[in-house]
């Protein structure tokens, strides 16, 4: 019963869009409203669009990249909770400012950090004698530089559920360690990261999620005019292109399903996999 | 006992300047997208409203990268606003989409002259026959350069007499690796590189009918190579990937490039830079090889949202909007040169220290901006592929072709 004004709000804003998106997916749009059947088309236009392939193979890249994000925040976390470590607040706080900051405020420092001829990055390069590329605009380096950013934003996240999961693990196993001669690092990898397996399982699954619906960041620091786009543009980049820039609702639509069915299958087959390597103490 | 009086006071004032014999309060919502017009906007707004005590108006500011997918969404949910700004390119998609309304009702019935404006703008509003906006601006475009980087080189001042050699041969002189300095700068943006050259030389971008891609003309080509060449053949102009990392409007005031192509909107951007009101001149828009001068030219027209609640305070709006009165106010602050023709003097007036004549000179060879009833479909995917032949990964004729295939698809599925 308490439950109902949070299960209304899922059903009205989550669950019933996402038929309304499988049904519009299967309909050819007007300019202002009104839309008829079309069956397939949108899905044969699908498969034999070139941006698509790009789509998904540059999706796929920032997800693996964003991965990163997992084992680098487990690091900081554990550091963090290291008895007699100082200052902890502020680097929690230091750390997690990227997640309460708005992706704008993000992406438009971001770009001038990563601007070509005079970023900060590339000034910092030239000062140890290499000549950065235009990290932004250069097909080949754009979607490295967005990904930094995005695990750069993903680390707070991470480290804020790291670090509780590491309060939950007893000092006892580490006194235990310690008697049997394990020092920091082994710890880390024999206590920290096997109790810890339940919070960095759920952090994947997340930001496996999450990475799948990058948009921000190439919207923001990339954009249609870039030559990088084609190396950048994600599945929802191109939802949003073809459907709000191009007016092609229904096709967008259909980018829509195809977005979630790669969710989906992704998110099952961590669950599956869960069973080999979670240990829920 | 106190409300009475005010109320039977308010009903009195309201009948009183009989607007359209409605005198309940309403408020009109109006988007824009260019931030630098906004003072002139609301100074047109605050005199309509005196005018009309019963009927305000607030601006809508969007960002041009925002502003249509934003306004489309929201008239597509009926929640738009009541009047907001038009270009050439989406007209005949907001028209026979049913996003705009026809005006041609109200224009007869308040007697309102359509001849006062320019025609090429009126021209591109009137859509199967009927008008669709009121004319607001229209396009001139001419070359800024630096003055104080043209006497270090010692390279006489461009003028009417310039043609694209002259263009070629100022920019390699003016060009000093040492120093970081081009002679001159090609952006990847077709309403400020090829849609300037291409129609000097002949070309088309789309057929007068609308129904075919004009990209696969061998003339297309050469006015786009025109862009291409200045950075893969002349090495004269930032490479794309600079002008996408630094806005090119900023390497022109920053003295890094010495030659822009420049837009009649932008030299009150460039005067609020220091360095460039003090060493940025405008010389008239190079010509073709052959001394052509015709040119894409955008215009603007504010119209009415077909799903407005407010009808008769929208047409009220926008005929104070399409006033003289209107558009001596948006002359004078020397941001856009107004449709209604016989303003553009006090825009050339607007800014001593800019020769803003030149940009009203050029008008008379404007040629109706390239759009179809959904040019956003064609336009957009021109712009990504075009980055190959800038950037020299393939040749110019390579990626017009594959430009015009695609274009060629978008535009018979329009049809359907």
């Amino acid at each position: 019963m308490l439950l109902l004004p949070a299960a209304a709000g899922l059903v009205v804003f989550e669950i019933w869009p996402t038929f309304q998106t499988i049904y519009y997916s299967f309909t050819s749009w007007g300019a202002f409203g009104g839309h008829t059947w079309s069956g397939l088309e949108n899905y044969r236009t699908l498969i034999a669009d070139s941006d698509v392939v790009h789509a998904v193979i540059n999706t796929a890249i920032i997800t693996a990249i964003t991965l990163l994000a997992v084992p680098i925040s487990a690091v900081v976390a554990a550091l963090l909770s290291l008895p007699g470590m100082r200052g902890v607040t502020i680097y929690r706080t230091l750390y997690f400012l990227p997640v309460v900051t708005l992706p704008a405020a993000v992406a438009l420092t971001w770009k001038w950090l990563f601007n070509g001829d005079y970023g900060l990055v590339n000034w910092l390069l030239s000062k140890v004698g290499i000549d950065g590329p235009h990290w932004l605009s250069d097909p080949a380096t754009a979607i490295f530089a967005i990904s930094i950013v995005g695990v750069w934003g993903s680390i707070g996240y991470n480290m804020v559920i790291f670090l509780s999961g590491i309060r939950g693990i007893p000092v006892d196993y580490y006194e235990a360690a310690e008697l049997d001669g394990a020092g920091r690092v082994k710890q880390f990898f024999h206590v920290t990261v096997p109790l810890l397996t339940p919070s960095i399982f759920f952090v994947t699954v997340i930001t496996v999620i999450n990475a799948l619906q990058a948009f921000d960041l190439v919207y923001l620091m990339v954009g249609q005019q870039s030559p990088a786009i084609q190396r950048t543009e994600t599945l929802v980049y191109l939802f949003y292109q073809r459907g709000f820039a191009e007016h092609d609702g229904g096709y967008a639509a259909a980018i829509g399903v195809l977005l979630l069915l790669a969710t989906l299958i992704l998110t099952a087959a961590q669950f599956r996999l869960q069973r080999r390597w979670v240990h829920y103490g | 006992m106190l409300v009475a009086p005010f109320l039977a006071a308010a009903a009195c004032s309201g009948s009183s300047d009989s607007g359209g014999g409605d005198d309940k309060q309403v408020t009109l919502t109006y988007a824009i997208w260019d931030q630098a017009q906004v003072a002139a906007m609301k100074q047109i707004i605050s005199e309509f409203h005196s005018q009309h005590p019963n009927i305000d108006v607030q601006v809508q500011v969007t960002p041009w990268e925002s502003y249509w997918t934003k306004l489309q969404t929201a008239v597509t949910a009926g929640t738009g606003p009541d009047v907001f700004w038009m270009t050439m390119v989406y007209a005949k998609y907001y028209a026979t989409g049913g996003g705009i309304a026809p005006l041609d009702d109200q224009i007869k019935s308040s007697k309102m002259d359509m001849g006062a404006y320019v025609p090429a703008v009126t021209k591109a509003y009137t859509i199967d026959g009927k008008v669709f906006g009121v004319p607001k601006d229209v396009n001139g475009f001419g070359l800024c350069y630096n003055k104080q980087l043209f006497d270090a080189a010692k390279v006489k001042y461009p003028d009417e007499s310039w043609t694209w050699s002259d263009v070629i041969a100022a920019a390699q002189k003016l060009t000093n690796p040492q120093k970081g300095v081009y002679g001159f700068v090609a952006p990847e943006a077709d309403e400020l590189s090829w849609y300037l050259t291409v129609p000097q030389v002949g070309g088309q971008i789309i057929s007068p009918d609308g129904k075919s891609s004009g990209y696969d003309q061998p003339a297309t080509v050469k006015g786009i190579q025109f862009w291409t060449d200045m950075i893969t053949k002349y090495h004269v102009s930032p490479t794309l990937q600079q002008t996408t990392d630094t806005d090119p409007l900023a390497m022109l005031t920053s003295g890094k490039v010495a030659m822009r192509y420049c837009g009649s909107w932008e030299p009150e951007e460039i005067a609020a830079v220091p360095y460039g009101k003090a060493h940025i001149d405008i010389a008239p828009l190079p010509a073709g090889p052959d001394g052509n001068r015709n040119y894409y030219s955008n215009g603007l027209a504010n119209s009415m949202s077909a799903k407005t609640q407010h009808r008769e305070q929208a047409w009220e709006f926008l005929q104070f909007l399409g006033s003289e009165r209107a558009a001596e106010i948006q002359a004078k602050t020397g941001t856009v040169i107004p449709a209604y023709e016989g303003h553009a003097e006090a825009y050339a007036k607007a800014m001593p220290e800019f020769d803003l004549q030149v940009f009203v000179d050029q008008l008379k060879y404007a040629q109706p901006f390239p759009a179809s009833t959904d040019t956003a479909a064609w336009r957009d995917d021109a712009t990504k592929q075009f980055a190959e032949a800038w950037t020299g990964k393939a040749s110019v004729d390579e990626v017009s072709r594959s430009v015009a295939s695609k274009m060629n698809d978008a535009l018979s599925k329009e049809k359907k």
